[in-house]
């Protein structure tokens, strides 16, 4: 479904990702880990053609979307969950959903309504502060933004940037429910987490980005398995 | 001081009139720094092409001998063209002066320095084909000095009300275009985090230039009603009604738009008000006095929180 072939990606003069090779299936759940700055951020950011690729290719349903424009990747059906959650702080609730849908030009009004009470149903909290501004929200309300503002473009294909960054741990396992729910209703994930115990565990494969390389690309279960892997990325010594 | 409070409810509607003026040109100050960090200096020749082309309009309808002209349809023609045109321009003057330098990465001073550039190459140019004499707007042909109206003791000529009611209209016609619909949800989304808005798919550059569009539009559309207010127009109205914009702008807190409003609405009362209290002559020094003070003590303006804060986000 995604396959990014030797990207490569600058900002200015810095080459942050040297070499991504990565591929995504259709119905998998793909866990992207990484040290810090390591350019997982910027994986991200380049598949939705935020970032350029200075080199290489990024496919889509069999699809060259490198040169896009970040709103015809959108529409074509990719959507980001960012890293620290980045939702319109002075819209309400139901505004930033309302965002989330801004590509579905063509939808019609019940179409979109239905998808909020989607929503809503999937975050009840959100449905009790849809008309409060986004910024009022506490943490894990806006997390839970943040994944409703993304379903509302009805991506086959969701990226999650560190979905539990900063979240208490209750709400963690409540997050990777949500991801699990949302992958079991047919969207494609590929999640970038620090968490790696919890991700890896619901995820089917999961790629090792270091300093713009991938180095480790495994079944999840060979990952959560190996004894570097969870030296370096889960915390055990 | 019996004759000052006589004049009082009369410049308090004055000074409404002027307020909502103030306002309206404030908005493109305003709107422009929310999506991109600039100040667009040459939004005050903007205000001035947009009075031209509202005086165009006027001289036009008179050379065709139509019949009688009533304001009720031709002041809606000069607002209409005045906007497009100033329109037009502002999403020129984005696209030719200072798109090329944004999308380079250049810095804050880049567009900056282009602005007063453009500004003055608009002034020139106004000059050169429009003659530096100063024009004469009939207004006296559209209301008549007879028009008058009676409002808490005052008498007030119909154009003022006119003024007040356009003006006010158009806030208001903006205020919902910016918060009710999707064009304005994205003008929102822009100015918050033009990241994340590119991110939702939002083309921002579009939004820029439909956002210079609007904000021009409402400049030329003050121009119109300074312009019928009072009836001379010259190629170098625009700056010291810009400056006063920019006033308004700041006061009110910039990239703040009720913020431009508000602003534009105190400073014409305050302008008005120290008329009647004080030297004419001062009328001018009271907007920069405003200004001054406002940026030492309040530099977020009254309904604008800390930009410095937000931009390093
Ligand atoms: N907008 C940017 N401009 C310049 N450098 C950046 C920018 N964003 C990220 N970087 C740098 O790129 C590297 C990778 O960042 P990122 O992709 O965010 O890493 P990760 O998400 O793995 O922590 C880091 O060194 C970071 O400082
Ligand atoms: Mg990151």
């Amino acid at each position: 479904m995604l396959k990014l072939t030797d990207v490569v990606a600058h900002y200015g003069p810095i080459q942050v990702l040297k070499s991504v090779n990565l591929e995504v299936r259709a119905g998998e759940i793909v866990c992207l880990l990484g040290g810090n700055a390591s350019g997982k951020s910027t994986t991200m950011k380049t598949i939705l053609g935020v970032v350029r690729p200075t080199a290489g290719r990024v496919e889509f349903e069999d699809q060259r979307i490198d040169r896009l424009p970040t709103e015809t990747i959108v529409r074509r059906g990719i959507s980001l969950v960012p890293e620290a959650r980045r939702i319109f702080a002075r819209m309400t609730v139901w505004e930033n959903l309302a965002m989330g849908a801004f590509t579905r030009q063509k939808a019609p009004a019940g179409e979109l309504a239905a998808d909020v009470e989607r929503v809503y149903a999937l975050f009840p909290r959100l449905a009790e502060r849809q008309h409060q501004l986004g910024g009022t929200l506490s943490g894990g309300e806006q997390q839970m933004l943040a994944i409703g503002r993304a379903l509302m473009a009805r991506p086959r294909l969701l990226l999650m940037d560190e979905p539990s960054m900063g979240l208490a741990p209750v709400l963690v396992d409540q997050v990777f429910d949500i991801i699990q729910s949302i992958n079991r209703l047919g969207t494609t994930i590929l999640v970038v987490e620090q968490n790696a115990a919890v991700a890896l565990s619901i995820a089917s494969r999961g790629y090792v980005l270091q300093n713009g390389r991938i180095v480790v690309h495994d079944a999840a279960r060979a990952l959560l398995a190996a004894d570097h892997i969870r030296r370096a990325y889960l915390g055990e010594d | 001081m019996a004759g000052v409070l006589a004049i009082l409810p009369q410049q308090i509607v004055f000074g409404l009139a002027l307020g909502t003026v103030y306002g309206l040109v404030a908005l493109g100050y305003t709107m422009v720094y929310g999506v991109l960090f600039m100040i667009n200096f040459a939004h005050g020749e903007i205000f001035m092409i947009g009075a031209y082309v509202g005086w165009w309009v006027l001289a036009l309808l008179l050379k065709a001998q139509v019949g009688a002209l009533h304001p009720a349809w031709v002041v809606p023609l000069m607002l209409l063209h005045a906007m497009l045109f100033a329109g037009l321009l502002g999403v020129g003057l984005e696209r030719f002066a200072y798109r090329p330098l944004y999308l380079r990465g250049a810095t804050r001073l880049g567009p900056l320095i282009s602005a007063i550039g453009a500004s003055i190459f608009l002034q020139n140019a106004v000059m050169l084909s429009q003659g530096a004499r100063m024009k004469v707007y009939m207004t006296s042909l559209l209301f008549p000095r007879t028009w008058r109206i009676q409002i808490a003791g005052a008498s007030v000529s119909l154009l003022v009300i006119v003024m007040i009611v356009v003006a006010g209209l158009m806030m208001w016609g903006l205020h919902l275009l910016v918060q009710r619909t999707k064009l304005g949800r994205s003008i929102r989304a822009v100015a918050e985090d033009r990241e994340m808005a590119t991110i939702m798919g939002v083309n921002v550059r579009r939004v820029i230039a439909v956002t210079f569009f609007l904000g021009s539009a409402l400049g030329g559309a003050g121009g119109v009603l300074v312009g019928l207010y009072y009836t001379q127009i010259d190629f170098f109205m625009g700056y010291s009604a810009g400056l006063k914009a920019f006033t308004a702008a700041v006061l009110g807190g910039i990239g703040n738009i009720r913020g431009a409003m508000l602003g534009g609405l105190i400073l014409g009362l305050v302008e008005s008000l120290a008329v009647t209290f004080m030297n004419p002559a001062y009328k001018d020094v009271v907007a920069f006095v405003i200004l001054i003070v406002v940026l030492v003590f309040r530099p977020m303006g009254l309904l604008g929180e800390n930009v410095a804060e937000r931009e390093k986000v």
